[in-house]
């Protein structure tokens, strides 16, 4: 059975502006694919730890040294639109 | 020049060119000059290159001849042309991941693998067509068309790094570089010929990779040879304090037990890999035979179960989306990439962006990952994925203290017909059921070539090995490579190629 699931909700909270159109195909698409996804859980996995990753370690310090970066304008320069040094976005409130 | 004719340049091994570099029989000036005339003669038919840096190219072949000229020498890649996959930084090089949401993304840095190719003195001929972000196994979801196959232009090349797999079939590069989430190296070698390598996770940096699936993603080689192989990944591995997830280990020797055979060697053959309801007849008889010819020269060979590999292709479908819906948030229009012009908010402005700019597989896997991270289902699909994950590692962690190394097919298939798949994702997805696996336990794993099919496409032979057994997965890689004697090469690296 393909799983039911709400595309419209899915589709906002993933900031994707879809057609009434792609929301039908994409919605269908996605039961088939969490049809097939959905047989993990026929695997018993009572105590099993997950895995999130697959090397034994847990953090990756570095010494805390000054060092070169990049400078703002190399940053900038690919913006689709700045202001003053800054990105510029439309307005934030509706 | 002195040596042979500049039109067989492009059909040398990298060993081969570096001995010749070496010898002064030629220059890599003349070297580059052959891989640019076969690109010339091929992209029209196979549109593999999104980008070729004729300018960086010639400068950096130049500063090779020029170090030669000197006796300075910084490694075997020193004048050698190699080519990127597009979703790597390169300083002041376009790159787009495929994508019409980068499309004009000029970096501003170098990737720690660039940066390694330029120190050892490599010549980087451009950047190869992909899936995009990584995205598919056939390089038809590129926003800038579909690389066609050399072996046969009406087939995929395979995917996602399909353009450096066929760049490297058909000698406009030397070797190239791709990354594997899922088996985007592994499985476009087996498709075009060649061999295709994925590291232990964190040996190679990834820093300056476009992320996909950041626990899974890793860069490795496709090459003409095992030796090949060996001398790429040797360049790019080692120790990069920008990449959080890179080992600070020394390097293992990848190449040290070359020439050392298989004898007194265990070798697994996969069971559930050699299943005819999902691999091809052709590709299982070639599989079995060349685990008799190991077992043969010296090798003992038992068959392998690994049950919950039959849950690895569900549980990489949650895992993949799940981090790459997290990794894609950052293509907003806001600091880079396309721009919306549909009037509204910023929140307007981001969702309009998205849709606008990426493609329908990438949409798909958002959604995907976006779902199955979501409240009410994360520990139904994305945490039971994680426990899945477990298990298999923990299979195969107990299959390696049985056997030295295990083997089965690359891809269920050869080489599919373009369009073939394009419209079933999920028929697409079964194309890396076989190296799926390796991704989920962080081993790494490498594509053969091995045979040709009935209709003269390749078939693919993967040996895996447990986390940093890089040397034992080359040691078996070579001596299959000994075995298969597989010299055949793509029709359109060897036919006289008149523009279409």
């Amino acid at each position: 059975m393909p799983v039911e699931i709400d595309i419209v909700k899915v589709a906002a909270l993933a900031r994707l502006a879809l057609t009434e159109e792609e929301l039908d195909t994409f919605g269908s698409q996605l039961g088939d694919i969490l049809e097939h996804a959905e047989r993990v859980q026929a695997l018993p996995t009572d105590g099993v730890p997950p895995t999130s990753h697959p090397l034994p370690m847990v953090n990756a310090f570095r010494e805390d040294v000054t060092a070169e970066c990049l400078d703002r304008e190399s940053f900038l320069r690919s913006a689709p639109d700045t202001a003053g040094g800054q990105f510029r976005v439309p307005r934030i409130l509706a | 020049m002195t040596g042979p004719d500049i039109a067989d340049l492009a059909d040398l091994t990298i060993a081969e060119a570096g001995t010749g570099l070496r010898s002064g029989d030629f220059t890599s000036t003349d070297l580059l000059a052959a891989v640019t005339k076969r690109a010339s003669a091929t992209e029209a038919h196979l549109h593999a290159y999104l980008t070729l840096d004729h300018e960086g190219s010639t400068r950096a072949a130049e500063a090779a001849d020029a170090s030669f000229a000197v006796g300075e020498d910084r490694g075997p890649l020193q004048g050698i042309p190699v080519a990127l996959k597009d979703n790597m930084c390169t300083l002041g090089i376009e790159t787009t991941a495929s994508s019409k949401i980068l499309d004009g993304w000029i970096p501003p840095y170098d990737a720690t693998i660039v940066t390694r190719l330029k120190a050892a003195g490599a010549v980087i001929t451009g950047k190869t067509n992909l899936d995009e972000f990584a995205m598919g196994s056939s390089t038809e979801n590129s926003a800038y068309g579909p690389t066609r196959n050399p072996w046969n232009t009406d087939r995929v090349p395979g995917g996602s790094s399909g353009g450096s797999a066929a760049v490297t079939a058909v000698g406009s590069a030397l070797g190239s570089f791709g990354s594997d989430t899922g088996g985007s190296i592994r499985q476009p070698a087996a498709l075009t010929g060649l061999v295709g390598m994925k590291p232990t996770y964190g040996i190679v940096s990834r820093y300056g990779l476009i992320a996909f699936a950041s626990s899974l993603d890793q860069i490795g080689p496709f090459s003409r040879t095992v030796e090949d192989s060996v001398l790429l990944l040797e360049t790019i591995s080692g120790f990069d304090p920008k990449d959080a997830t890179s080992i600070n280990a020394p390097v293992p020797n990848f190449g040290g037990s070359l020439g050392r055979g298989v004898s007194g060697m265990r070798i697994g053959v996969v069971t559930e890999f050699l299943n005819g309801d999902v691999i091809d007849s052709q590709i299982i008889a070639a599989t079995r035979g060349m685990a008799d010819k190991l077992q043969d020269a010296g090798a003992e060979i038992v068959e392998v179960s690994l049950p919950s590999t039959e849950y690895s292709l569900s549980a990489y479908y949650l895992i993949a989306p799940a981090e790459c819906s997290s990794n894609l948030a950052r293509f907003d229009g806001v600091r880079y990439g396309h721009r919306s012009n549909v009037e509204g908010t910023t929140e307007d402005m981001m969702s309009h962006s998205r849709a606008e700019g990426f493609g329908p597989e990438v949409i798909r896997r958002i959604l995907l990952g976006t779902y199955a991270l979501s409240a009410g289902y994360y520990d139904a699909f994305y945490g039971q994925a994680q426990r899945v994950r477990t298990l298999v590692r923990r299979e195969f962690a107990s299959a390696y203290e049985q056997v030295d190394a295990l083997i089965s097919p690359t891809t269920p298939t050869t080489a599919f017909a373009i369009g073939e798949k394009s419209d079933d994702p999920i028929a697409m997805y079964y194309s890396d059921l076989c190296t799926i696996p390796s991704n989920l336990a962080g081993d790494p794993a490498i594509s053969v070539p091995i045979a040709l099919d009935d209709a003269g496409l390749p078939i693919g032979f993967q040996v895996m090995a447990p986390a940093l057994g890089e040397e034992v997965m080359y040691r078996v890689a070579a001596y299959v490579e000994r075995l298969a004697g597989f010299t055949a090469r793509a029709s359109l690296a060897t036919s006289e190629v008149v523009a279409p």
